[in-house]
């Protein structure tokens, strides 16, 4: 472990993008994560790489699916807003099965918003923000020395499954500064060849990268199967999350990102207290990672999730919990995040009244 | 938020350098291998409004990274003071640059250092030093981390961008170490 550096959430991302290889970066400046674009303007040129600051969201999520297409490690970033935008461009390059990774730093909506942190687009995210049958995989990191490790893996995983990932970060995430770790690039997976990269065709059969693909016979179907085929492959192989104190755990935090760290501090006081509470933080939002609440949904009474949004993740933690125990909710919308002391009073109550603890929305 | 971690906010007007002390002291507790998270509120901020940033240091993993109750405070002006002198836990200490703070805080359960963090920085030739004489003042009395760590990190930070402000800096951080006042406050 070398000499550890202060960095921003935003910076960090931003080097772990260079230091995996990423060398082309298209973006549209958007606060609150205009710190990837700033530092990559200069960090990217150093390295050999290309910034482009675009002239709108639009057309960066095009360029990077150039990018992509050309065979180039590459990356967008912006914030909820600005994410919105690219929404068809993501879905062409999901349909064209090419790697990048999209970073969204969200803040407060709907609309244009404010500029605080919200994990307000985690249905966009996870549940396909574009148009058509597509998945994206979606990591949802908690500390930057995370979002540094997170961002390296999002570029092998990219390249893995030929697929988009986006990084679901939030304004805080981009914004704190902690010690980071600059550990060096080391690939997860050993990665295929970009043999669809259109690199000229001099000397080979030429290739053809489309998102329009009408076989004669079946239309889209095949291919539409064959994604499908694709995704339930990335569902088998790809989960994570972190569990805390879940063995003995009555009660169940579910919360992910930001919330999620700030949960498990509610956690550490509820155990000191000697409440018997615990948490899972998914870490792949998608994957969703099921196998730990289905377990988890054997043991506890009860589940309070989390969340920066008035309720959206938690619809993920009824489904793998299959509804086995009552969830309840506690969710900050419009930008506003929890606090560790908010989360312990409410899982203080639910210890206290079993039975009578109501659904509360802030 | 809680216990086992300490909460600071250090507020003042846009340009008074209250993102560099954020970073000073983030940077001295990084180098202490403490765990540390730091944060400057960002937004709408206009000349001559309030800035302020947070640090929450903490022995174990940092779980909240935001600042509601601090337990330390340096307010370097008047609207800080209003803004938060209220919210610092009982127990705590401020600091306040009396040179920019004519209104003090009554309050008898914290601790108050005083000390006219502006007009010494003049003294010394630049204005833009006050922040330091009062982080000069705050190490001095909390010992949050250790001075040698402090002067380490404005070498650290200012030494690539702006080495001739070194000096003049860690002179700053003596003159604040000298010049503070433990105030007893009447209520």
């Amino acid at each position: 472990m070398g000499q550890k550096v202060l960095l921003k959430g935003n910076e960090a991302m931003a080097e772990a993008a260079v230091q995996a290889g990423c060398r082309f970066f298209a973006g549209y400046p958007i606060t609150p994560q205009n710190e990837v674009p700033e530092y990559l303007s200069w960090r990217l040129p150093q390295a050999g790489g290309v910034f482009v600051q675009a002239e709108s969201e639009v057309a960066a999520i095009n360029m990077v699916f150039g990018a992509a297409a050309g065979g180039a490690r590459c990356m967008t970033s912006s914030s909820s807003p600005g994410i919105s935008l690219k929404q068809e461009g993501i879905s062409y390059i999901a349909a064209a099965e090419l790697p990048c990774v999209i970073a969204n730093m969200q803040r407060g909506g709907p609309g244009l918003g404010n500029i605080r942190a919200s994990q307000g687009d985690y249905f966009q995210a996870v549940k396909g923000g574009g148009h058509g049958d597509y998945r994206l995989i979606v990591l949802g990191p908690a500390y930057v020395q995370e979002l540094y490790d997170l961002t390296m893996h999002a570029f092998d995983w990219a390249d893995l499954y030929r697929n988009p990932v986006m990084i679901l970060g939030d304004g805080i995430l981009g914004q704190i500064a902690e010690p980071l770790d600059i550990r060096p690039y080391r690939p997860i997976a050993e990665l295929p060849a970009k043999d669809f990269a259109l690199t000229g065709c001099a000397g080979r059969a030429s290739r053809v990268v489309k998102t329009l693909i009408l076989q004669p016979a079946d239309g889209l179907v095949h291919h539409n199967e064959y994604l499908q085929q694709k995704y339930r492959r990335i569902e088998e192989e790809l989960s994570l999350y972190e569990e805390y104190e879940t063995e003995d755990a009555e009660i169940l935090i579910a919360a992910y990102g930001m919330s999620g760290r700030i949960a498990k501090g509610a956690v550490r006081r509820a155990r000191q207290k000697g409440i018997k509470a615990g948490l899972i933080r998914p870490i792949t939002l998608w994957p969703f990672p099921k196998e730990p609440f289905r377990r988890a949904a054997e043991r506890v009474s009860r589940i309070l999730v989390v969340e920066m949004s008035s309720g959206q993740f938690v619809e993920d933690v009824q489904l793998a919990s299959e509804c086995r125990v009552p969830v309840e909710f506690f969710g900050k919308g419009g930008g506003w995040y929890p606090l560790d002391t908010e989360i312990l009073e409410i899982v203080e109550s639910m210890q206290a009244n079993p039975s009578v603890w109501a659904t509360r929305k802030d | 938020m809680m216990n086992n971690s300490i909460n600071i906010t250090i507020a003042g007007s846009g340009g008074q350098g209250v993102v560099v002390v954020g970073n000073l002291i983030a940077r001295a507790c990084l180098m202490e291998g403490k765990n540390v998270s730091g944060w400057v509120a960002y937004g709408a901020e206009m000349r001559g409004g309030t800035a302020n940033a947070t640090v929450v240091v903490s022995e174990e993993e940092i779980a909240c990274p935001f600042v509601e109750t601090p337990d330390l405070a340096i307010m370097l002006n008047q609207p800080s003071l209003e803004r938060f002198g209220s919210s610092v836990v009982a127990g705590g200490v401020i600091l306040l640059n009396t040179s920019m703070i004519q209104r003090l805080l009554e309050r008898d359960d914290v601790e108050q250092l005083h000390v006219a963090a502006t007009e010494l920085a003049h003294r010394l030739g630049n204005l833009k030093v006050a922040n330091i004489v009062a982080l000069g003042a705050f190490i001095d009395h909390t010992r949050l981390v250790a001075k040698d760590s402090i002067c380490r990190a404005i070498e650290d930070l200012f030494s690539a961008k702006n080495p001739q402000m070194v000096d003049l800096n860690l002179k700053a951080l003596e003159v604040g170490a000298d010049h503070y006042t433990l105030a007893k406050v009447q209520t």
